[in-house]
């Protein structure tokens, strides 16, 4: 089960007809990673999709993350790994300001999306998280029909004008997350009705129907079995370049097959950030190289 | 990890306890069985009781009466009968006198005081729909009076119980179906008695509760609940809400009658008060529950929903409160229930009072099934015992049908996730 040895973009997966004209087109070219790792390391400087400077969040009293700073880049989809309670949840949770919701958290430090603070008052927040799409750790489907869940949100932002474009978003949605073919008879089922993976795919259109720049995921396989996991690691590499990736994830394994960058949480603090494929092999911190061998976590 | 023994599960001790387990298993059922059969046998008593003594309420006798017009003294013209003008003229003839002579005549003395109030408005009818029959002797079946009835019906009193014999021999008495109890209302004579009145009081009443405290109580929970920040007003609230929901009614009553006659000035005895009274009683009631239905939405709906932008008015009315809408009609159907078979509060705002039509709007004065049923059973006269039990039946009836409703709105709200 190592998808590192299939090349994503060259697997088609059932039901995803690459002739489709896409939702929005792929905004950048990811079909080389190697030449993308070569853009990368000739531009070392270019602007991330996100960028987070001195990020802390208190619960309380309590420091759950300590001055973070990290990059999120448009084509590359980047992986947040660490022990339970390390605060890498909690700073995905910042990046579509999700913590808002919590009474006690408090945040401190900047994050831009494409430079504009989005941690400041004057960013709306509504719009901001359709911005920043987010797909959570257990499937949460809202208990609607099929069609409804991915029509949400195009509907509540107003994002079609008519009946048939509203229907149309939705199959490009359930396309996009490779769910098309499986409910297209069955639209009007409730979503809940949906296996375990499904309503994960199902989620994952949610998402995309917005249209986001940035898609969030929290561990969004930790509930499924190894072949839903795999269908939605394929997705992800499906999805890489339309959107801006970060990825919560217990499995090492799974963050070294679909991530190109690799956050390294330990306690609340941000020990190692870097390309995928030189942190689990050649770490620059003890703490890491203990935590990818397996001495904790 | 020990140096205990190993367990020995044959031992005798262990066999001991084993059945002990069972015997106290088998005790804990057959007392859960007790109770349930219990409150079934209570139930049983209490539906056959009122059903025995009320639905002879939904019945009444009749009896033949041959009258001879040309000579009762109505001097009625059937020729001006015909004009608009007619109810009114029949009203003011002397039905009464007559009824009671042509039962003089045809059954002796004893039968002066058979008919009531019911058949004087039966014969009125009679007159109009057929004014010819003045100019001779026609026999009609006229509904007997109270007393005569009870003693149909087999309560004894000796002297109406010779004419019942006397009426029987003759096939002048017949059992036939009370639709003036469904259609009339409150009224000194049993016989005529009816519940329509107190029935639509009912209604106008619950339909003011209904219409003010549910959105008053759904909002109020959805507001501290979701909204409201958690501090020391908002504690002090809950314990607020949660007191009003146990304070007796009586007091509400109290409040009513401080609040909205004395202050506001608002019509007496009317739907409305009584309804605004009930709503004051009735919504912490639905406060509880909605905030427990809303409490038991998952929260990653709110989390879905909230991911996709949704604002914090759209996650709540787009699927919060769907989901909770089972568990807040729930609550509501208790509250409801309450509020119809309330009788005291009503008793404060002026409710008891004695109405013999029913209220024509929510600021004319009514009166409610409970209060009426109340009412009854405090009659002197024989006849309102089964009144009272049939008006019983109505409410129950009445109850079954609004919980009914409201269970049937549940199911189709209900959703699983």
């Amino acid at each position: 089960m190592d998808m590192k040895e299939k090349s994503p973009m060259t697997s088609t997966l059932p039901g995803t007809e690459p002739a489709e004209a896409p939702l929005h087109a792929p905004r950048i070219d990811v079909s080389d990673e190697a030449k993308i790792e070569q853009a990368q390391a000739l531009d070392p400087n270019r602007e991330p999709k996100m960028r987070a400077d001195d990020v802390s969040v208190y619960y309380g009293e309590k420091q759950a993350l300590k001055d973070v700073s990290i990059k999120i880049y448009e084509d590359l989809v980047t992986a947040f790994i660490g022990p339970s309670g390390c605060g890498k949840s909690t700073f995905l949770r910042c990046l579509n300001r999700m913590n808002d919701t919590i009474p006690s958290a408090r945040v401190t430090g900047t994050i831009t999306l494409d430079n504009e603070d989005i941690t400041s008052a004057a960013m709306d927040v509504v719009q901001l998280r359709a911005r920043v799409g987010m797909v959570f750790q257990k499937p949460n489907p809202f208990p609607k029909s099929i069609f409804e869940n991915v029509a949400y949100g195009a509907r509540i932002h107003g994002l079609a004008t008519s009946k048939p474009d509203l229907a149309n978003i939705v199959e490009k949605s359930l396309r996009r997350a490779g769910l098309w073919d499986e409910v297209k008879d069955r639209l009007e089922e409730s979503g809940t009705a949906l296996s375990g993976g499904q309503q994960q795919r199902l989620c994952i259109a949610r998402a995309i129907a917005v249209d986001p720049e940035v898609i969030l995921m929290d561990e969004p396989c930790s509930a499924l079995d190894p072949i839903a996991t795999a269908k939605i690691e394929e997705l992800i590499h499906e999805l890489r370049g339309r959107y801006a990736i970060a990825i919560v994830t217990h499995n090492m394994q799974q963050a070294a097959r679909v991530s190109q960058r690799t956050a390294f949480f330990h306690l609340g603090e941000l020990v190692e950030y870097g390309k995928t494929s030189e942190i689990f092999t050649n770490p620059s911190q003890q703490r890491t190289q203990d935590y990818i061998t397996g001495r904790y976590g | 990890m020990s140096s205990r023994a190993p367990s020995r599960w044959s031992d005798p001790a262990m066999h001991r306890r084993v059945r002990r387990r069972y015997i106290v298993e088998r005790w804990f059922r057959g007392v859960g069985f007790a109770a349930v059969a219990l409150s079934i046998l209570f139930l049983a008593f209490l539906l056959f009781n009122m059903g025995s003594k009320g639905l002879g309420g939904f019945s009444r006798y009749e009896a033949a009466l041959p009258i001879d017009f040309t000579r009762s003294d109505l001097f009625l013209d059937p020729a001006t009968l015909r004009g608009p003008d007619a109810a009114q003229t029949v009203a003011s003839a002397d039905l009464e006198t007559a009824i009671s002579k042509a039962a003089v005549a045809a059954y002796g003395p004893s039968a002066g005081e058979m008919f009531g109030d019911a058949a004087i408005t039966r014969l009125t009818k009679a007159i109009l729909a057929d004014p010819n029959m003045l100019g001779g002797t026609s026999t009609l079946w006229l509904p007997v009076g109270s007393k005569l009835d009870v003693a149909a019906k087999g309560d004894s009193d000796a002297a109406n119980e010779k004419l019942v014999d006397m009426l029987q021999a003759r096939h002048a008495l017949r059992r036939t179906f009370n639709a003036d109890f469904l259609t009339a209302s409150d009224s000194t004579d049993p016989s005529s008695a009816g519940v329509w009145g107190a029935l639509k009081g009912t209604f106008l009443t619950i339909l003011v509760t209904m219409g003010l405290a549910f959105p008053v109580g759904v909002l109020a929970a959805v507001y501290l609940e979701e909204f409201a920040s958690r501090n020391r007003w908002t504690d002090a609230i809950e314990v607020s809400i949660n007191n009003l929901a146990a304070v007796p009614s009586i007091i509400f009553g109290l409040l009513g009658l401080a609040v909205f006659l004395n202050l506001m000035n608002l019509p007496r005895s009317a739907p409305l008060v009584g309804g605004m009274t009930l709503a004051l009683m009735t919504m912490p009631v639905i406060v509880i529950a909605g905030r427990n239905a809303i409490k038991t939405v998952p929260p990653s709906i709110r989390d879905a929903a909230l991911g996709v932008g949704a604002s914090k008015m759209q996650v709540v009315f787009h699927h919060v409160l769907p989901l909770a809408l089972p568990g807040i009609l729930t609550g509501t159907i208790i509250g409801m229930a309450r509020a119809l078979g309330e009788t005291a509060p009503l008793l404060m705002i002026g409710m008891r009072a004695f109405i013999a039509a029913p209220p024509t709007g929510i600021t004319a004065p009514a009166t409610v099934l409970p209060v009426q049923i109340f009412l009854w059973s405090d009659e002197v006269d024989r006849g309102f015992v089964e009144k009272t039990s049939a008006a019983i039946i109505v409410l129950l009836l009445f109850m079954l049908v609004m919980n009914g409703l409201a269970i049937y709105l549940r199911n189709r709200f209900e959703r699983r996730w």
